[in-house]
């Protein structure tokens, strides 16, 4: 139905898809997957008009088509749904349903009692109960992410592509969503799924593409690879490959007999995170594992008070901690580090001395003023003792390499004297020389005798920095990997396995 | 070659456009004064500069509250509403005395200001709706308390509306020193690199454990007791209360000010030395024009193309 061959795009300094075959046939529900940066959203956007291949064919319905904006995707048939609702808030739910197509009576009007009608005519179908004249926004996310489905499955459309659409449902409204891709399935539409979630694509899927690093890795019935080797092609690990000697900068091991200074206890937070325990010692790397979106930066987050929990507690040192508040973890010595460096880490407009002194302020002023001394100070320690390469402190930090941005961070955080350090894709977008001393810096902070909870996507990283590894899925702990355990094997394992007592564990 | 002249020619542009940038409104002063020095009869009399700085005065008091608001990427509409307020509560007030009756005029700016500050702080309103919303309350307010215009007879406000030292008034005096104040609160103060922090990035400041909403309530505080104040001496040097103009347009004089001093209005950045030079542009414009007997229609028509000039100096600034 809709296919491309050959197909290459490159954005400034990164190709992100190169030499790409990818088939989606009628009738047939096509699972894409790849972690981040593989290239799933570029393909999606190429196929639905957003971005124009640099190299390569897109074939639809067996003529080749170039189509130079989402609307003429969308007028050809090719509807999709994205992670986060791309509908009018403002406007009812009919009014959204319709947009664009709106029945119109006599006098050219839009019929409203006709689109009404029809509106909830429609979402009856797809087993939604809502009033079709209230807003959009005064919905819930899964409820709205069901009125974009709808609103794909009304225009007759040939070709559904859907982002993570379950990132956000319920259960039950997953299941009202299979439902409709079933139904789809049968009209003969070509859907593409999109998700992280191995139990779903195995409960949906007929065909399955990998992407990895803008390459198709395999394609073809997912019916015949079993959950550990779609595991190891996105990781791009080899199964039971085992290194004698890492890559990494890591010693990995340290000091694991002291009692925890940080213990979580069961957080939750509703549609991402279930029951979430863990302890971590002083001197100790615990690394979180898991697939995108299994929770890790969700931990973390709720650790460090950046997120709000519904349930659980954060104890530091046998001292209880605030929830919901970033300052009160702050002060009881957590630190974190963001995934997103340049929009929650950086304060990219001032200074690096500015930016490393930011959140130590406080203790470094009096009544108020700025003790500039004392802040040059610890400027120019933790500048020599983390290399920071800036053509001084005086430098924007917007204007330094990421490597270098790294590390104005965690001199932010360790000049706080912090107990723990949560560190969230340390070396993610480093260049190799700066991820190779940012690894060997952690290290030596935990020699220091800092707890330091790690999340890498990099699986080597993690199980080569890490003392020990727990292991989430769909924002639960699955399995916690201790001493000889960890490995990136192991590691596969425990992601790939089929949950409650399944045979491949 | 041509590549190597080209890449120099760009990397020239650059600097002379960060160099319009950071003086530009220094410039346009200093042009302005030799302008005047040479083709404006009785201008550079000390008179002539006494009224000046004597009109500039309340704009300037303004526009310095509006800066530490935009610096937060916010905005406060509601300054000129607080002068209206300010000036109504003086004159109501005043019967016992100045001092009182001043206090009493600061501490209505500064409930605005609470006011402000708790609706985008922990109501999340936007700066531009709930100071808008500020503003038409204020000013409602103000015309309650003191429905028209009024004398206001004060042996002490008349002192400081029309006194001064050493032959600067009074009330240059005040804003010069409320000028180096925040001047020097931005530079050297927690507080003041806490704006920054919080005008450039809210996630990260947030995430570094920052105080946002105290701060932005401080902000909007700050704002509307400095707008009291320009208030306050707005009616001293009047010698009368009136709500129903006092004020008015001063949040687009004081955000012109602010703008074309070079705060980009994105937020993380605040300059006050060029705050106080865009009031002073703005005044000189406005004055050269008069004083060469062009249409004050001339004057809006100026200052809309300093504002765009400003912006578009500014326009590269975003693009970090």
């Amino acid at each position: 139905m809709l296919s491309v061959s050959h197909l290459s795009k490159t954005f400034p300094g990164v190709r992100a898809l190169s030499d790409v075959d990818f088939t989606a046939r009628a009738g047939e529900v096509h699972a894409l997957v790849g972690e981040n940066g593989a290239g799933k959203s570029t393909l999606i956007k190429v196929l639905t008009g957003v971005y124009r291949p640099d190299a390569g064919e897109v074939t639809y319905d067996g003529e080749p088509v170039r189509f130079s904006t989402p609307l003429q995707a969308q007028q050809a048939g090719i509807s999709t749904i994205y992670q986060e609702v791309n509908l009018v808030p403002l406007m009812s739910v009919a009014r959204n349903l319709f947009l664009g197509r709106e029945p119109l009576g006599r006098l050219g009007l839009i019929d409203f009692r006709r689109m009404h009608r029809e509106a909830d005519e429609a979402l009856r179908g797809l087993g939604i109960r809502v009033d079709v004249r209230r807003p959009l926004r005064e919905l819930g996310v899964g409820a709205q992410q069901m009125v974009a489905l709808a609103r794909a499955v009304a225009v007759d459309a040939r070709v559904v592509i859907m982002d993570e659409p379950t990132s956000s449902l319920e259960p039950r409204e997953v299941k009202t969503l299979f439902g409709v891709i079933r139904m789809l399935r049968e009209r003969g539409v070509a859907v593409v799924y999109v998700s992280h979630r191995m139990d779903e694509l195995y409960e949906i899927c007929d065909t399955v593409t990998v992407l990895r690093d803008g390459r198709v890795v395999h394609t073809g019935p997912l019916a015949d690879l079993d959950r550990l080797r779609l595991v190891a092609m996105m990781l791009g690990r080899e199964i039971g490959e085992v290194r004698e000697e890492g890559m990494t900068k890591f010693t990995g091991s340290h000091d694991t007999e002291a009692e925890p200074i940080l213990r979580a206890e069961g957080l939750t937070v509703s549609h991402r995170l279930s029951d979430v325990s863990l302890a971590v010692r002083p001197g100790e790397v615990v690394g979180l594992g898991g697939l995108l979106g299994s929770g890790r930066s969700e931990t973390a987050k709720a650790i460090a008070g950046a997120l709000p929990t519904d349930a659980g507690r954060v104890v530091v040192a046998g001292v209880p901690v605030r929830s919901g508040s970033t300052a009160a973890a702050i002060r009881a010595g957590i630190s974190l580090l963001p995934e997103d460096r340049k929009a929650e880490g950086i304060v990219p407009g001032l200074s690096v001395r500015e930016n490393i002194a930011l959140a130590a302020l406080p203790a470094l002023s009096r009544f108020g003023l700025v003790d500039d001394t004392r802040v040059d100070r610890i400027v120019e320690t933790f500048m020599k003792r983390l290399r920071i390469k800036a053509a001084g402190p005086h430098q924007k930090v917007g204007e330094l390499s990421g490597g270098n941005q790294q590390k104005v961070l965690l001199a932010r955080w360790l000049a706080l004297h912090p107990k723990v350090l949560l560190l969230d894709e340390p070396t993610r977008g480093i260049d190799v020389g700066a991820k190779a001393e940012v690894q060997a810096l952690i290290d030596e902070l935990a020699d220091d005798g800092l707890a330091v909870l790690l999340i890498s996507s990099d699986t080597e990283e993690l199980i080569e920095g890490s003392d020990r590894v727990v292991v989430l899925k769909d924002g639960v702990v699955v399995r916690e990997l201790t001493g000889d355990a960890v490995t990136e094997d192991a590691l596969m394992r425990a992601i790939a396995a089929v949950p409650a007592g399944g045979s491949d564990d | 070659m041509t590549e190597l002249a080209l890449s120099r020619g760009s990397l020239d542009r650059d600097r002379l456009l960060r160099l319009l940038q950071d003086y530009g409104v220094y410039a346009g002063v200093l042009v302005l004064l030799l302008f005047n020095f040479a083709f404006t009869p009785h201008f550079a009399s000390a008179e002539n500069f006494r009224t000046q700085a004597v009109q500039v005065a309340p704009v300037l008091i303004v526009a310095l509250g509006m800066a530490l608001a935009i610096g937060t990427e916010g905005v406060d509409l509601s300054v000129g509403s607080v002068m209206a307020l300010s000036t109504s509560l003086l004159s109501l007030y005043l019967g016992y005395g100045p001092w009182i009756a001043a206090l009493t005029a600061v501490i209505g700016g500064i409930v605005v200001g609470v006011a402000n500050g708790a609706l985008i702080a922990f109501v999340g309103v936007q700066p531009i709706v709930a100071t808008l919303a500020l503003m038409v309350a204020g000013r409602g307010l103000a015309l309650v308390l003191l429905p028209q215009l009024k004398d206001v007879r004060d042996p002490g406000l008349a002192s400081l509306g029309s006194g001064d030292v050493l032959g600067v008034p009074y009330l240059v005096l005040i804003a010069a020193v409320l000028a180096v104040l925040v001047a020097f609160v931005m530079r050297r103060t927690t507080f003041g690199r806490q704006v920054l922090a919080i005008g450039d990035s809210r996630p990260a400041a947030r995430l570094a454990g920052l105080p946002v909403r105290r701060v932005l309530i401080v902000v909007y505080v700050c704002s509307g007791a400095l707008a009291a104040i320009a208030g306050v001496l707005a009616t001293a040097r009047l010698t009368a209360s009136d709500p129903t103009s006092l004020g008015n347009l001063m949040e687009l004089s004081a955000i012109t000010a602010v703008v074309v001093g070079g705060t980009p209005l994105s937020g993380g950045r605040v300059r006050i030395g060029g705050t106080v030079a865009g009031a002073v542009l703005i005044q000189l414009l406005t004055t050269t024009l008069i004083k060469h007997d062009l249409p004050p229609s001339w004057t809006q028509i100026a200052q809309a193309v300093v504002i765009v000039l400003a912006v578009y100096a500014a326009r590269e600034r975003g693009r970090r």
